[in-house]
């Protein structure tokens, strides 16, 4: 039954994504059953998992090609599996069951609940593949699926344009990872991660490779969980149904890349140079991303950049070589994000898709679940003491504070800006009065949609602590993620932004109507992606105006015009030959046997 | 006189096909030039009957595969026929000719 | 086979071959054409091939000749007003001809195979028929299905040809 349950977790989703796109379709009750129960398979397979405790490896060969290739359809569960299992399942289970209602009156129903499905299926695959190759493929699928449903309204040009750039953005990303892996499997001969593990002498014997190969994987990473320089992504896939924004775009895809750096870990531990650049990346990344956050309007993009902030944490946090803390921190951020994404789902639907923050106001009164619900949420994001979000960026915060200082300083100055910013949100949207008659008749919304905010919000407040993590985690995976010694400087010091963060903000911002403060670099996301746009616009001027010349010169002139008038010049002196009349060509045709059979008989 | 050997037949053969080729060549009614394809196929049965009969086997008998094939070109030249004479018949109500002067649509 | 009998049936299934080409009534070139065969029948006979002689005459006297009568008459070809042979044409026909017929005799004179005698059959009695039937249910039963597909097609190719209704 152990070895089975693997797979009920992975095919499940599968057969639902199936079963809607191909027969149920028409029919969107029936597709959103199929898709809740694929859901909920999956996630009883996982807690039955949890439960079992074991470590289960089931393989069916795939591909072999002698000592060369041997790839295999395997399975791997430990530790860390388990762990993103969790996330992935609980999580996509509850987003189901808020998407009934969020999505209730949308034409494309049952196309979003089959790629929900798909989705779920890509995302189990990336968690339970025990080899690159497969882990790849799964990539690749997540990143399909997740232009599938960021283009959901496909019709709106800002959501196809997001899509589109979500989906090519991730293509630099995954090229890199592609290349890693080939040169892993170069190196070592095998693309399993146990034998890569056997094999890593190979690997480590040349340490420029071996540096090349990390950052070529971490490339993955940077596209699929939206660091600088590919970050520009996450924020346009707002555009995408806010529940999908929840589940793919905060808590579980884009946490990919992070549990992806925690799986190959062994592989960076060696290189310094590589864990220097993942750290410097993901430190940069969490600074810029919470420094844009304090100036946008938009409910969801502010989750977004914050989620983007938190991403870069993360990283900072493997590049510090301390993965586990970066698993919890991807654990106990997974609940409170998605937490405040379907909360501003909720809010958004409320206030019938008003997205902008300064129209809104006073929500607390007309939406008091959400609100409880969402400051929760905040309060858990932004590190307060004693609820989820303050032990795992304490973790974080701890190791780099062994580790390098300049990480540490940027993680206290990112959780000083989200302190800030959240405060800032949830001051402007929920307290003081309503700016507008819609925020005015706001109201909490059906049971469906507020429960698993409840849910969420009370895992929020016990995410961190040892009695529920550590059972999920498992003693060992606990016990690395609390490796560093313990200084008594750093939670307070993490307080201590936390209070200087809230305080600020709400000294700022409490009773105003519009934002005092005008910061137009950070408004503009630091021009990047501006400067992108010019860039590759100059790039392909220039590249289209040689395209255009050497088509037209080379191309038309040369190889279309050359060719097409010798065919047309030889078919002429052919057709010189075709007489019509039957008995000239039974004539050359005898003519030619008898020429045969004389230059046989000769 | 002589006695007869397999060159006689194969001689035979040779000459019946020729005539046939001639004929194909100098007819200009698409029947006729139907009949003379026949002739140059049964040359061919001929010359196969022939290398049959002197082929004698170790058990004494003539090789029966060359027999076979004559078979099989006789049941494929009658299932030419059928469907040969057909596409005349087309032809001609298409065309009202069976002369083969009169269809040179074939050509540039 | 007696020599006379080959130089007899020979010299008449030629002959009635240049009747095919010669005649200028396709009623008449037909039936020269049946005559032809069965002189070609009497050699397969005289080969020791009793089987193939029949069906010879089964097929081409007693089906494809009926079948080329029909269509003569049904058509009503009438017989060829002036025989104008086009000068390339008699010139090209003849040529190729020649030319394949002295090549074969190029090769018959060096054929070592080809001066042989008739050889003796090791039987008293030829069974023939059960003998080709046997090859052609055995060694040749594959290609034996396959020709009876071919018939059916055919068949059907010509019952869509026959149509009245051709675009």
């Amino acid at each position: 039954m152990e070895t089975n349950l693997p797979w009920i977790i992975l095919l499940s989703p599968l057969a639902s994504a199936v079963l809607i796109l191909l027969f149920a379709h028409r029919s969107k009750p029936l597709s959103v059953a199929l898709s809740l129960a694929a859901v909920f398979a999956a996630f009883v397979s996982t807690l039955l998992l949890v439960k079992a405790g074991t470590v289960v490896q089931t393989a069916a060969t795939w591909v072999d090609l002698g000592p060369a290739l041997h790839l295999t359809i395997g399975l791997k569960v430990d530790a860390l599996t388990r762990v993103m299992l969790l996330v992935v399942a609980g999580i996509g289970a509850l987003v189901h069951v808020y998407s009934t209602v969020y999505m209730a009156e949308d034409a494309g129903k049952s196309r979003f609940f089959g790629a929900l499905s798909l989705f779920m299926f890509s995302m189990l695959g990336i968690v339970l593949a025990d080899n690159l190759a497969m882990m790849f493929i799964f990539w690749e699928l997540v990143g399909v699926s997740s232009f599938l449903l960021i283009g959901h309204w496909f019709t709106k040009e800002s959501a196809a344009k997001a899509a589109n750039k979500a989906f090519l953005t991730n293509r630099i990303g995954d090229f890199g990872l592609m290349s890693g892996i080939l040169l892993v499997w170069a190196a070592t001969g095998s693309v399993d991660f146990g034998g890569i593990q056997q094999n890593l002498g190979k690997l480590t014997a040349d340490p420029s490779l071996l540096t090349l190969a990390g950052l070529c994987l971490f490339c993955g990473a940077v596209g699929k969980s939206a660091q600088v320089p590919l970050h520009v992504w996450l924020p346009d896939a707002m555009e995408g149904p806010t529940p999908v924004s929840a589940l793919i775009h905060a808590a579980t895809m884009v946490a990919a890349g992070v549990y992806m750096l925690a799986r190959i870990f062994f592989i960076l531990e060696p290189s310094p140079v590589a864990l220097a650049v993942i750290a410097g990346i993901g430190a940069t990344t969490a600074v810029l991303a919470a420094l844009m956050a304090t100036q946008q309007d938009d409910i969801k993009r502010i989750l977004a950049y914050s989620t983007l902030s938190q991403l870069g944490l993360m990283v900072a946090g493997v590049g510090v070589g301390a993965w586990g803390a970066s698993m919890f921190h991807l654990f106990t951020h997974a609940f409170f994000k998605a937490l405040l994404f379907l909360g501003s789902g909720a809010v958004i639907h409320a206030l019938h898709h008003e997205q902008d923050i300064w129209k809104m106001g006073g929500l607390r009164k007309t939406m008091p679940k959400t609100f409880l619900t969402f400051a929760i949420g905040t309060l858990a994001l932004t590190g307060a003491p004693y609820l989820a979000g303050f032990f795992s960026k304490d973790a974080i915060l701890l190791a780099a504070w062994h580790k390098n200082m300049l990480v540490f300083g940027a993680a206290l100055f990112t959780s000083l800006l989200t302190a800030f910013y959240m405060t800032r949100l949830v001051v402007v949207a929920f307290l003081g009065e309503a700016r507008t008659p819609a925020a005015k008749h706001g109201h909490d919304c059906p049971a469906a949609m507020t429960v698993p905010l409840l849910i969420l919000a009370v895992l929020s407040v016990i995410a961190g602590y040892e009695f529920f993590a550590g059972s999920i985690f498992g003693a060992e995976l606990f016990h690395s993620v609390h490796a560093a010694e313990h200084v008594n400087l750093v939670p307070m010091l993490a307080v201590g932004v936390f209070l200087l963060g809230t305080g600020a903000a709400w000294a700022l911002y409490a009773g105003r109507v519009k934002d005092p403060v005008r910061i137009p670099l950070f408004g503009n996301r630091f021009y990047i992606d501006e400067m992108y746009a010019a860039l590759i616009a100059g790039t392909q001027d220039l590249l289209a105006s040689f395209s255009g010349w050497f088509d037209h010169f080379i191309l038309d002139g040369v190889l279309v015009r050359g060719l097409s008038g010798l065919t047309w010049g030889v078919g002429y002196t052919l057709r010189l030959l075709q007489i019509g009349n039957l008995q000239g060509y039974a004539f050359l045709f005898g003519a030619g046997v008898v020429a045969l059979f004389y230059l046989l008989i000769k | 006189m002589n006695p007869l050997t397999l060159n006689h037949y194969l001689l035979a053969s040779g000459l019946l096909f020729s005539l046939g080729f001639a004929g194909v060549m100098l007819r200009r009614n698409i029947i006729t030039i139907f009949m003379c394809l026949e002739l140059m196929l049964n040359a061919a049965n001929l010359s196969l009957v022939a290398f049959s009969r002197f082929h004698v086997g170790t058990d004494g008998l003539p090789n029966y595969n060359a027999q076979v094939l004559v078979f099989f070109i006789i049941t494929v030249a009658a299932a030419e026929v059928a469907v040969g004479l057909a596409i005349i018949v087309a032809l001609y109500r298409a065309r009202q000719t069976t002369h083969v002067e009169d269809i040179q649509s074939l050509k540039f | 086979m007696s020599p006379i009998l080959f130089w007899l049936f020979t010299a008449l299934m030629l002959a009635f071959g240049v009747s095919v080409i010669l005649n200028r009534d396709p009623v008449a070139s037909a039936l020269s054409l049946v005559a032809s065969f069965l002189c070609l029948a009497s050699l397969f006979v005289g080969l020791d091939a009793f089987f193939i002689g029949v069906i010879q005459i089964l097929v081409y006297a007693g089906a494809v000749m009926v079948l080329f009568l029909f269509i003569i008459m049904l058509l009503d070809l009438k017989a060829e007003k002036r025989r104008s042979f086009n000068e390339f044409a008699l010139v090209g026909g003849a040529a190729v001809s020649a030319l394949f017929v002295a090549g074969l005799l190029k090769v018959l004179s060096v054929f070592p195979a080809g001066a042989q005698p008739f050889p003796a059959l090791g039987v008293a009695k030829l069974d023939d028929v059960r003998l080709v039937g046997i090859t052609l249910f055995t060694r040749f039963n594959l290609p034996f299905q396959t020709v009876g597909v071919l018939v059916l097609v055919a068949s059907i190719g010509v019952i869509v040809l026959s149509r009245r209704q051709l675009k």
